[in-house]
């Protein structure tokens, strides 16, 4: 029950978290590209809660889930999306942006695919020093067309690197439908021709999500060298801000959000745990995002004299 | 008739359909999603899946394969969402594109079109922001071309499907919502040309693209202080129309450079070096430019306004030039 719990928490942090994003959003508190990860908190929950503190995380532009279930402080995930000082990547990233190296996340990447050949190299060096560390690597679908995808699934196998790509099916790439990206349908199978260990997973259940993430870390940590889950998800909201979803009908969104993983997992949960319980965690999380929020807006932002901070190391060779 | 910048390359793209049966259009997203930055909204319906063709994510394959089908026959436009991505199809610009005719000893031209957006402005940060046109003016044997004006937006994609040579087009995301008249016979422009759009006789401005609407406002308040300046438009990135700036240079004497680029190793380099290799003795000052400045574009407002050329700096470059500070 603990576990579930902790789950359910993580689930409904990330949910309301991001609602209030959209809010923010809405009064031009928060700018530039918002990619909302609602429907999809299953796969952060579950495969962040199998992870160790000194594993690593490979995020991408839809990467608030990530960065809260890894322990990312909301305080400073929110302050970054106000653009403050205090964000966690100084308010220089926003959204798509986030890093923490505290909490070993390295980052949010706005490249399609561009987060692969990172993971596979954090891979290495835990190989090279003898660390037996997990890279936890989330990706969508349609990132699986990119060349990064084949070259590094290859690598990775070849040099069996202690990778976990986590690739997050949520059935579009912007306005575009799995079928119209892939002449082959099974993600699962394309990944283990490459030689890795490979299975496809009901991302809407967190439970489901979590045993497989555990299975797979250990087949890694054992020397089993990379796996990959296809973790079969869907996007409630638009792919950002922007969109309008002309692609898709509204009948389809309806019909996945019968699975809502927050419900499906309540539904386990019953009857033992009741509404009074639900409302505590809801309270708890509404107070965490508030101050989240309070203390966005009070923070100060970046003196423009150390824009040019950074851009290369303060160290000198 | 009112139009936007947006509108305006739409209906350079449905002409040029209509024009030739060798047309097509490829791309992410270009088709059922209506276009990243919805130029192609509507293209779909009217052109069928054969000719508005969404591609996978997949960079290097399609304008790869946009190359191709230009080696054998076709007159293709890709898109490609912005210069931050082309990045993964830099390989096939440079080396096929760019190559091919000269490395086949002229046996194998491609006439590619190859459209994307660049620029900042909209707090997107550092991997959608980018302004990497000079990059690719860098590149012999491509054409680069900057539209910065509704005339532009319209006219220039036919000329550069007829051009036999791979013709690069960036789009500032700043542009394209830009609105105005165009007149209802507007159509194929010349791409040989840099533009004078304001005249003036005190000091040379020189721009393109996203930058040039800074330098127009930069030249407004220039003449409420007394200096009349000249804004010259590049419009074609490569090959450089260095006439046109030198001439002008010739005249006012002096010269501010303004680029959304980075200024090391850049475009606005290249044009401050014409002018010192062409017209050093006609210059009363030396020739300034006005860069984003040398960081990785960052999301938080103020820092990436204070990143980029903005008219109060562009009009404090030419007073000095002016003025001598
Ligand atoms: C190399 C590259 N090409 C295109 C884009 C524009 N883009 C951003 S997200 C996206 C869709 C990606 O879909 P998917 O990998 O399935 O992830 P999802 O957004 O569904 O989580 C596209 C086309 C980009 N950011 N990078
Ligand atoms: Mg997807």
């Amino acid at each position: 029950m603990k576990e579930h719990l902790d789950l359910l928490r993580e689930m409904v942090r990330i949910r309301r978290f991001e609602e209030r994003c959209a809010e923010l959003y809405s009064s031009a508190q928060i700018r530039g590209f918002l990619h909302l990860y609602v429907g999809e908190e299953a796969v952060a929950a579950g495969v962040v809660s199998e992870l160790d503190p000194q594993d690593a995380v490979v995020s991408t532009y839809r990467d608030h889930g990530h960065a809260l279930a890894r322990g990312v402080p909301m305080d400073a995930v929110m302050a970054e999306m106000f653009g403050k000082v205090t964000g966690c990547s100084r308010g220089r990233g926003g959204s798509m942006h986030l890093f923490d190296a505290s909490h070993r996340f390295f980052g949010g990447n706005a490249i399609v695919g561009g987060g692969l050949p990172v993971a596979a190299g954090l891979a290495l060096a835990h190989v090279m020093r003898g660390e037996p560390r997990v890279v936890a690597c989330f990706f969508g679908e349609g990132a699986a067309a990119e060349g990064e995808f084949h070259e590094v699934l290859n690598l990775a196998a070849l040099w069996r690197l202690p990778v976990l790509f986590c690739c997050e099916n949520n059935m579009y790439a912007m306005g575009t439908a799995f079928a119209k990206e892939h002449a082959a349908g099974d993600l699962a199978l394309r990944a283990s021709s490459y030689g890795l260990a490979a299975w496809s997973v009901d991302g809407m259940d967190v439970l489901a999500v979590k045993e497989s993430a555990r299975r797979a870390t250990e087949s890694i940590r054992a020397g089993g060298g990379p796996c990959l889950l296809e973790l079969r998800t869907y996007r409630f909201r638009a792919h950002s801000m922007y969109d309008p979803e002309r692609y898709r009908e509204k009948a389809e969104v309806t019909q996945w959000r019968h699975l809502d993983p927050i419900d499906r997992l309540v539904e386990v949960m019953r009857p033992e745990f009741t509404d009074d319980e639900l409302g505590a965690i809801e309270a708890e999380v509404s107070v965490e995002i508030d101050h989240a929020v309070a203390t966005a807006e009070t923070a100060d932002l970046e003196p423009v004299t150390d824009l040019t901070r950074f851009v290369t190391s303060e160290v000198s060779p | 008739m009112k139009t936007t910048y947006r509108e305006a390359l739409r209906e350079a793209i449905r002409d040029a359909m209509n024009r030739d049966d060798r047309v097509f259009l490829m791309g992410e997203d270009v088709g059922s999603y209506g276009g990243c930055y919805a130029v192609s909204l509507g293209l779909l319906e009217e052109f069928g899946p054969e000719r508005i063709r969404d591609t996978p994510l997949s960079e290097s394959a399609f304008v790869g394969a946009g190359i191709g089908a230009a080696l054998n026959g076709m007159r293709p436009i890709v898109e490609v969402m912005t210069v931050n991505f082309s990045l993964l199809a830099l390989d096939q610009i440079l080396n096929n594109a760019a190559t091919l005719l000269h490395m086949s000893g002229g046996q194998f031209p491609v006439p590619v079109v190859i459209r994307m957006t660049t620029g900042a402005g909209r707090q997107l940060a550092a991997q959608h922001s980018h302004s990497l046109e000079g990059w690719y003016a860098h590149i012999p044997g491509l054409r680069v071309l900057a539209p910065a004006t509704l005339e532009d937006a319209r006219g220039m994609l036919w000329p550069a499907l007829c051009d036999p040579d791979p013709v690069l087009i960036f789009e500032h995301n700043a542009l394209y919502n830009l609105s105005g008249e165009l007149a209802d016979d507007a159509g194929p422009v010349d791409l040989t040309r840099a533009a004078v759009r304001r005249p003036g006789t005190d000091v040379t401005l020189i721009t393109y693209g996203g930058s040039l609407a800074k330098t127009l406002t930069a030249a407004d308040e220039l003449a409420a202080d007394g200096i009349d300046a000249e804004v010259i438009d590049l419009r074609t990135l490569r090959p450089l129309d260095a006439d046109t700036f030198l001439e002008s240079v010739r005249r006012t004497h002096r010269a501010v450079v303004v680029d959304e680029g980075w200024r090391s190793g850049s475009l606005s380099a290249e044009i401050a070096a014409r002018i010192a290799e062409e017209a050093l003795y006609e210059l009363d000052a030396p020739v300034r430019r006005v860069c984003s400045a040398e960081v990785p574009i960052p999301y938080a407002k103020h820092l990436e306004e204070a990143a980029l050329p903005q008219p109060a700096s562009i009009a404090a470059a030419a007073r000095e030039v002016v003025r001598g500070g």
